[in-house]
């Protein structure tokens, strides 16, 4: 790649880390926690997006945050309090930015009719006293002057056309260096070299101020230098060398008539000497060593400190708590042969135990050790892959914000847990449903703000997304303080959808749950919001997809919770690997409540198929697993076999029958899409230690289809 | 022996920056991420030129400058500032505390080299 993109490619990380911090610090000013450094980190956030944008001639972008900039500029000297409307309107402007930097990327738009707005809006704010509102939209220039020649920031002084330009007249520069010019790191010397770059120059030395040396201050500044020039030498040009030292070395300049220009070389040789040598005594370390060595010569390089090899290179000094950025893929890498390390010692292992060595032999002891390696290896491998929620969390409050404006609604968001951490390749899927379940909150969940008003409500709703650890699973909640799910009017449309038989009697829960069924849409007209095309059975599938369950909960009148829950990785399993006819299959332990082996008084025929089994009091349906993959036709007697009581999704508890249970071990969970094809009833497939392949159990696809089959069979739908 | 140039600034994609112009320059360059640290790398370092930022978290691009000419051995070492202000109020704080230069971000790379081997001699 290409430098300048590499350099590209860290910007925009770094925007996106400054975007969530510049949001992170509003929300807080917005939460009342006004501090200085708030405010400071604030208006850094905004500055450096400048800065980068600048660099890489994103205009607009620049424009847009330098008046942005200025608004908080003013905030952060204490101009402009930072009230809620304030911090609301810079929530928006932030909002403005991001889409800035997202068409900077490529990845979008910027309504500039939005921008430009926001940015009167903004500059308003700054210039109250009823002026007009300051040039917005029109890049701020901060970098060179027209000429070009200004490196320096300072504008140059422009003298009138009428200055006399004679041809044979020349510059004539008095440099009075100052103490406090060396105290700066400057080097007359420097300036002497700089403006013989601009033409042929002739130096005179002035050293009649020089005392005795007893007289003598070491840091004092004695000597002047007269300097003559060509005419046609830029006046400009000989400011602007300086520019920035300012008053440190106070400069005359005139243009006389009368001027013999001379070579460099004919500048008096033997008198620079005697100066140089006097000079060594007065001035500073740096010039007197460039004095002694020439123009050429490095000013440091006799510096002995300089000599040390070991600051070459040297790469960002480690600060506290260190971090290392590492592509993704690497990791990936990392993680995919951690995985082949395992099955490989997996499959050693049995090798070895076919083998006949003894439990206590050096062998199987080392082998034993390397297992406990292995383990730790991978999870320590897998904890560099997790990450805080925060990254998917932290885009959602402009998703509130621009959800609350399209309904008209106040809405607040409280999120809880940002810093619970799940692998990679699971955040990277939270955030659709996320997005979703927060956008149904708000258009479905809460009500309008006359509706709350009325039952006694406050004004502003509120919407909670939490994350939390469960039980070796991560678990997303979405809730809201709105009206809850209307039962009768979910129940009125799955009747009418033909969904639902009209008679059918339904739970709360069961009723609940319909929402999820495809085609199913509350809404009597498809709002702005949640009428993009994707249905709660969408956002369900894509969660089982991942090995996850979504669930409701709702209190008509007090509101409704979603409740997601997903495994912690897609990497690995802990899995029960059972035997069913010659298979070996593997089921997410996850999913089992419990394994056990039937009692013939225990299981009950129903119908001519079907059988359910009783478990302490309450019916369950039994299924075949082997029937249910299409390995066999007739189930086996499930008294022959064991029992794997499972609590799925779709359909509750339900009782899977094997053949025998083999063990229980962490496998690593090979895509069966990605390496064969998607085949039902299959989550996914994994490499035992044997070296064979094993295929995992998707639990909820195996139920799911039983339910479907007897639906089929009965009228009677299942809120599935 | 190539000179060593001490970049401070908290923006990553600046000290990268600065970083393959000054290192494609033959200079080593040594990175640091605020003022802070900046002060602590001239402990391990010897720098020949510092180039600092002026808005940073912990301490400033001011604090900085003061802070290096605190320090004995580095009275006399060029200090640019490189921000993305002009004004000449900053300017002028910046050379009361003892700066050498100012450039003006964006900075092209070979005004900046220009102006790092001008004050570097």
């Amino acid at each position: 790649m290409d430098p300048m993109d590499a350099i590209k490619q860290t910007y925009f990380q770094e925007c996106d880390e400054l975007l969530a911090s510049l949001e992170e610090g509003l929300l807080s000013l917005e939460a009342g926690e006004a501090d200085s450094d708030t405010i400071n980190a604030v208006f850094r956030a905004v500055h450096s997006v400048k800065g980068g944008a600048g660099a890489f001639g994103f205009q607009a972008m620049v424009g847009f945050a330098h008046v942005f900039e200025t608004t908080l500029d003013a905030m952060r000297s204490g101009k402009l309090d930072p009230d809620p409307e304030v911090v609301k309107l810079m929530l928006r402007a932030a909002d403005v930015l991001a889409d800035h930097v997202a068409a900077a990327k490529g990845e979008g738009t910027v309504d500039e009719a939005r921008g430009h707005a926001m940015a009167d809006e903004l500059a308003a704010l700054v210039a109250p006293e009823g002026g007009a509102p300051r040039t917005s939209a029109t890049p701020a220039s901060p970098a060179h002057d027209e000429d070009g020649g200004d490196e320096w920031g300072f504008k140059p002084l422009k003298f009138g056309d009428d200055e006399p330009a004679a041809a044979s007249a020349g510059w004539r520069l008095v440099m009075r260096p100052t103490k406090a010019m060396y105290a700066k790191g400057h080097d007359a010397l420097l300036f002497l070299r700089e403006l013989s770059r601009l033409g042929p120059t002739a130096t005179t030395l002035d050293t009649s101020w020089l005392p005795n040396l007893e007289g003598l201050d070491p840091e004092e500044s004695y000597c002047t230098w007269t300097v003559e020039l060509p005419a046609e030498t830029p006046e400009v040009a000989i400011r602007d060398i300086f520019d920035f030292v300012g008053d440190d070395c106070p400069i005359e300049l005139t243009l006389s008539g009368a001027n013999v220009v001379e070579p460099p070389a004919a500048t008096p040789a033997a008198p620079i000497d005697i100066d140089a040598l006097l000079n060594s005594v007065r001035t500073p370390t740096a010039e007197r060593e460039a004095l002694e060595g020439g123009a050429e010569k490095p000013a440091a390089a006799a510096t002995p400190a300089a000599d040390k090899g070991a600051s070459k290179n040297v790469p960002a000094p480690a600060g506290a708590g260190a971090t290392i950025r590492v592509d993704l893929e690497r990791v990936d890498r990392m993680i995919d042969l951690v995985g082949e390390l395992v099955i490989n010692q997996a499959m050693l292992q049995q090798r070895v135990m076919e083998s006949g060595a003894a439990r206590s032999s050096t062998i199987a002891m080392g082998l034993d050790e390397l297992e406990q390696l292995t383990r730790e290896i991978q999870d320590s491998v897998m904890a560099i892959r997790a990450q805080p929620v925060k990254s998917v969390f932290q885009r959602m409050p402009r998703l509130v914000r621009e959800a609350a404006g399209a309904t008209g609604k106040q809405v607040r968001l409280v999120m809880e847990g940002e810093g619970t951490e799940v692998d990679k390749t699971v955040i990277e899927r939270l955030s659709d449903p996320i997005t979703h379940m927060l956008r149904n909150a708000i258009d479905h969940g809460l009500e309008s703000t006359e509706e709350r008003v009325a039952s006694g409500k406050q004004e502003e709703g509120t919407v909670r997304l939490a994350a939390l650890h469960r039980s070796g699973r991560i678990v997303i909640e979405v809730s809201d303080d709105g009206k809850g799910i209307n039962r009768p009017k979910v129940r009125e449309i799955a009747v009418k959808k033909g969904l639902i038989a009209p008679d059918a009697s339904l739970t709360d829960e069961e009723i609940d749950n319909l929402i999820f069924l495809p085609g199913f849409s509350t809404a009597t007209t498809i709002s702005n919001l949640s009428g993009r095309g994707v249905g709660m059975d969408v956002v369900k599938r894509s969660i089982q997809a991942l090995g996850g369950r979504i669930t409701i909960s709702s209190i008509p009148g007090k509101g409704s919770t979603f409740t997601l829950s997903l495994p912690l990785t897609l990497a690995v399993l802990d899995g029960m690997v059972v035997s069913v006819g010659e298979q070996t299959l593997v089921a997410p332990l996850t999913t089992i409540i419990e394994t056990l082996r039937p009692k013939p008084e225990e299981v009950r025929r129903l119908g001519p198929r079907g059988a359910v089994l009783a478990v302490r009091g309450s019916h369950v349906p039994l299924i075949d697993i082997g029937v249910a993959l299409g390995q066999r036709s007739e189930p086996i007697d499930p008294t022959q076999g064991v029992v794997l009581l499972v609590e799925s999704e779709v359909g509750g508890r339900a009782a899977l029958v094997a053949d025998e249970i083999q063990g229980q071990r962490q496998v690593v969970i090979k895509s069966l899409e990605a390496n064969f094809q998607r085949v039902e009833g299959v989550a996914a497939a994994t490499i035992l230690g044997d070296g064979r392949v094993a295929l995992i159990l998707d639990v909820d696809a195996v139920v799911e289809k039983m339910f479907s089959d007897r639906r089929d069979a009965a009228p009677l739908a299942k809120a599935s | 022996m190539s000179k060593t140039i001490l970049t401070i600034d908290d923006s990553r994609m600046m000290r990268e920056m600065l970083l393959m112009v000054l290192q494609g320059a033959g200079f080593n360059v040594v990175q640091a991420e605020d003022g802070v640290e900046g002060l602590e790398a001239l402990a391990r370092s010897t720098p020949d030129v510092i180039i600092t930022d002026i808005n940073m978290p912990r301490m400033d691009g001011y604090g900085v400058i003061e802070g290096v000419r605190q320090d004995p051995r580095y009275r006399a070492t060029p200090i640019l500032v490189l921000s993305t202000e002009s004004s000449p109020e900053k300017k002028q704080r910046a050379r009361n505390a003892g700066a050498t230069g100012w450039i003006v971000k964006p900075f092209q790379a070979d005004t900046l080299l220009d102006v790092v081997r001008r004050v570097s001699a």
